[in-house]
């Protein structure tokens, strides 16, 4: 089928062309398959695709959209394709990220050596709204602190691979990397029988052994897991609600939780019951009215204390939200060298701080060639995208970056590598990111072979996020041999 | 099984019985408005009474014109009770509840939203209710159906039939209720073409006018459909239908939790009474006194049933 190039394919590197026409050895298998299938046979399954999801009600919600309550995340219905080595090189970076992440929180909420080693300023944690003081010499069970990560990569050559963001508060998207398999599945049952593909569908029975595994200590028998949601209202309910139902295990909201006899219990028709394992989907934030913020109408009064005394697990444990500060992401190759002794295997892209002044100046005489982001920011918003951006949009927010240096950081705008979409005109070129997910048990690091391949569905734009209309694709591993 | 699971999915039924019961009241109404004997002001009048919408479209209404009654029971703001505002209700809980309920089922509630919300976008009610009508009908039925089909005979199933009973079982009394009145006996109009048209419209308006006509061969007599429609463990909609169904729900739960609670002695005490009922004490007593007592005691036996199975904190 014909691949509509973009002008500079000589700079952006293509996932299936690489920089050139040349097929990639990932793709040959695939692309062989796809040149038999009719374009008007994967055009009606893309349709197809899209009414099944809204069947399904595989949706999330915007924030502030009143009239799109629930929208449809757009599907992609060609793979995005990984091949076995370039995924081993992959999972070996990430759980060297991942180990450094778990030991650097245990240290700031225990001595705190990295700062006292200068490696980090102690400023930047200590005075950070996303520490939590009350963790301070907490022990989560088995000392793990995110039983769950999605790390953001990106790519833009053959072994370019960058991590954008580590994600180690409360990832989602896991939902849709296995319904966008079950939807491929579906629609193409033959490419699966021809193509070695990697499975990724046994990640609910992987997280809920990660879960059961982080049990508190004085749990025995088998433990009782819930998956704690804001409510039908959050973005991600359908994913909430997914996995929950996917591991078997309740589905909770704040007003079924309550505190008693030293225990987290929720209201079933037959009275209060224990749980000992929360998968949280809700902020530290709120959490505990009692604890963190006193408006949280979300969470459950008192269940830090319970935390805190060992009579409960949460996952991912409190506090862990610092790691996915966007200032403290430049200091991520210290801290992997800190903790591991070894040289980071994934790269960091470059980062400038704008709350150091010589930076700030660099990244405000550049602002048309740079991305900038809020250190808290997530999900897209408050983002600047350099190049994308009209001339008002970049004084705007020259405005707000100097009234306010500290709240952002600056990166280059990365040629995020392309992989080809459906189009009504045909295969095209459109930027993708990756998203593996992470689970972490006392004793194993799991990374699901796939992820969540985000993809911007406009021609040449750079942003994948979901809230900004960005799509997604299945995304294969190909086993070995 | 969480509280608020049992309560999100008494209430998806709830809804969801709501729904389709506004749906045959709109239908009934509609075939009133069409026969012309008189003006259909007074039947959509009576539409709105039954559906407990009345006094809510009287304060930004001031007649019972065709239209605006259609609008109002379709998508009223400030109509609690709107085909809208219930199907949506339906699907909110049905999606609190999504992991208590199967793929079928799950998908049968969300189309028939999405469906109803097409027909809304398209304002095909406008042009064509009875088609819209049906659809509604087929769409309920497709729902009931998978759960039918689908569901696991335990606490879940349970809870959500108990809902749609008690709605049911209101519904009924309602339709008797705001039309007690040309059931009663009495000399001046007895048998009067337009009584026999009041007469078809109750019975539509619980789907058992086909029922009705197959038991009693075409002759309609008001005392039979009094008790027709409460007595008749046959007819699906009626009241006596509902109990016995709330008691072997209620009884299977018992069994299933090992634990008998004061719902049970509430619901036994309200068919016990319903049995103890003929059409004579009830006509003699009061018709109208006695769905006044029978939608009170539904109503108590609904937030015992909330209480017992803690569905909320």
């Amino acid at each position: 089928m014909f691949y509509l190039g973009m002008p500079d394919r000589s700079e952006v590197f293509d996932e299936m062309y690489g920089f050139g026409d040349d097929l990639r050895p990932a793709y040959k298998g695939y692309s062989e398959l796809l040149s038999n299938i009719d374009p008007a046979h994967l055009k009606r399954q893309s349709d197809k695709a899209e009414a099944f999801f809204r069947r399904t009600g595989i949706t999330f919600n915007v924030y502030g959209d009143a009239d799109a309550e629930e929208r449809l995340i757009p599907f992609d219905i060609l793979p995005r394709i990984i091949d076995a080595k370039e995924w081993r090189t992959l999972t070996k970076g990430i759980e060297q990220r991942v180990k450094a992440l778990n030991a650097f929180l245990h240290d700031i909420y225990h001595r705190q050596e990295i700062l006292r080693a200068g490696r980090v300023p102690a400023s930047l944690i200590l005075e950070n709204e996303a520490f939590l003081g009350q963790m301070v010499g907490v022990n989560p069970p088995g000392d793990i602190y995110t039983h769950i990560v999605g790390t953001d990569l990106v790519r833009t050559g053959p072994d370019e691979f960058f991590v954008l963001e580590d994600n180690a508060r409360t990832p989602s998207g896991v939902s849709y990397m296995l319904e966008n398999r079950e939807t491929m599945l579906k629609m193409f049952p033959d490419l699966f029988s021809s193509v070695g593909v990697e499975t990724v569908s046994d990640y609910p029975s992987l997280l809920r052994k990660a879960l059961a595994a982080a049990a508190p200590q004085g749990c025995d028998g088998k433990p009782t897991i819930a998956v704690l949601t804001p409510g039908i209202h959050n973005s991600a309910y359908y994913e909430h609600a997914f996995l929950a139902d996917q591991m078997g295990v309740q589905l909770v909201e704040g007003q079924d939780l309550k505190i008693a006899d030293g225990r987290v219990c929720m209201r079933t028709t037959c009275g209060f019951q224990p749980i000992d394992v929360i998968y949280r989907r809700v902020d530290d934030e709120f959490l505990d009215p009692l604890n963190f913020n006193p408006n949280s109408l979300l969470g459950v009064p008192g269940i830090f204390d319970i935390y805190r005394a060992g009579g409960v697990t949460i996952a991912n444990a409190p506090g862990t939200g610092i790691s996915d500060d966007k200032a403290l992401y430049s200091y991520m190759p210290d801290i992997i060298e800190f903790y591991t002794g070894q040289k980071p295997l994934l790269k960091n892209v470059e980062t400038w701080r704008c709350s150091d002044p010589s930076s700030l100046k660099y990244v405000l005489d550049n602002l048309p060639e740079l991305v900038v982001k809020e250190v808290h920011g997530s999900g897209g918003y408050g983002m600047l995208v350099g190049p994308a951006a009209s001339q008002a949009e970049i004084e705007t927010f020259r405005a707000k970056l100097t009234a306010n240096p500290a709240n952002y950081i600056a990166q280059p705008t990365l040629a995020l590598s392309t992989v080809p979409v459906f189009t009504d005109a045909g295969l095209a070129p459109r930027h993708v990111d990756l998203r593996p997910f992470v689970l972490v048990s006392p004793n194993a690091i799991d990374v699901v072979p796939g992820g969540l391949t985000r993809v911007a569905m406009k021609e040449g734009s750079l942003v994948v996020n979901s809230s900004q209309g960005g799509g997604t694709k299945d995304t294969w591993v190909l086993s070995d041999g | 099984m969480l509280g608020r699971t049992a309560s999100g999915l008494f209430w998806m039924m709830r809804y969801l019985e709501r729904f389709e019961n506004t749906a045959r009241l709109i239908d009934a109404g509609f075939r009133m408005s069409l026969t012309r004997v008189r003006t259909p002001a007074g039947e959509w009048e009576s539409v709105l009474t039954t559906a407990g919408t009345r006094d809510a479209y009287l304060q930004n209404h001031d007649g019972f014109r065709t239209r605006e009654v259609i609008d109002f029971l379709f998508t009223g703001d400030d109509n609690p009770s709107s085909l809208l505002n219930s199907i949506k209700g339906a699907r909110e809980n049905a999606r609190m509840t999504r992991t208590a309920l199967t793929r079928d089922v799950w998908e049968a509630i969300n189309e028939t939203w999405l469906q109803f919300k097409q027909n809304l976008a398209e304002k095909a009610y406008q042009s064509d209710v009875q088609d819209v009508l049906s659809s509604i009908r087929q769409q309920s039925a497709l729902v009931r159906g998978s759960i039918s089909a689908t569901m696991l005979r335990n606490d879940i199933y349970r809870f959500a039939q108990l809902g749609a009973l008690i709605e049911r079982a209101d519904n009924t009394a309602r339709i008797l209720d705001t039309k007690y009145y040309v059931l009663l006996p009495s000399s001046a109009s007895v048998g009067s073409s337009l009584d026999r048209i009041q007469w078809e419209m109750i019975l539509r308006s619980a789907s058992a006018e086909r029922s009705f006509h197959w038991l009693n061969g075409g002759e309609v007599n008001p005392s039979e459909i009094i008790e027709f429609l409460i007595h008749d463990v046959r007819l699906p909609r009626s009241i006596a239908y509902c109990y016995d169904e709330i008691i072997q729900t209620l009884g299977e739960l018992e069994t299933e939790y090992d634990r008998r609670t004061p719902a049970h002695d509430l619901a036994a005490d309200h068919e016990a009474h319903l049995t103890g009922s003929t059409r004579d004490t009830i006509i003699g007593s009061g018709l109208h006194e006695f769905l006044v007592d029978f939608i009170a005691r539904n109503e108590a036996l609904s937030r015992q049933i909330e209480e017992d199975y803690r569905f909320s904190g």
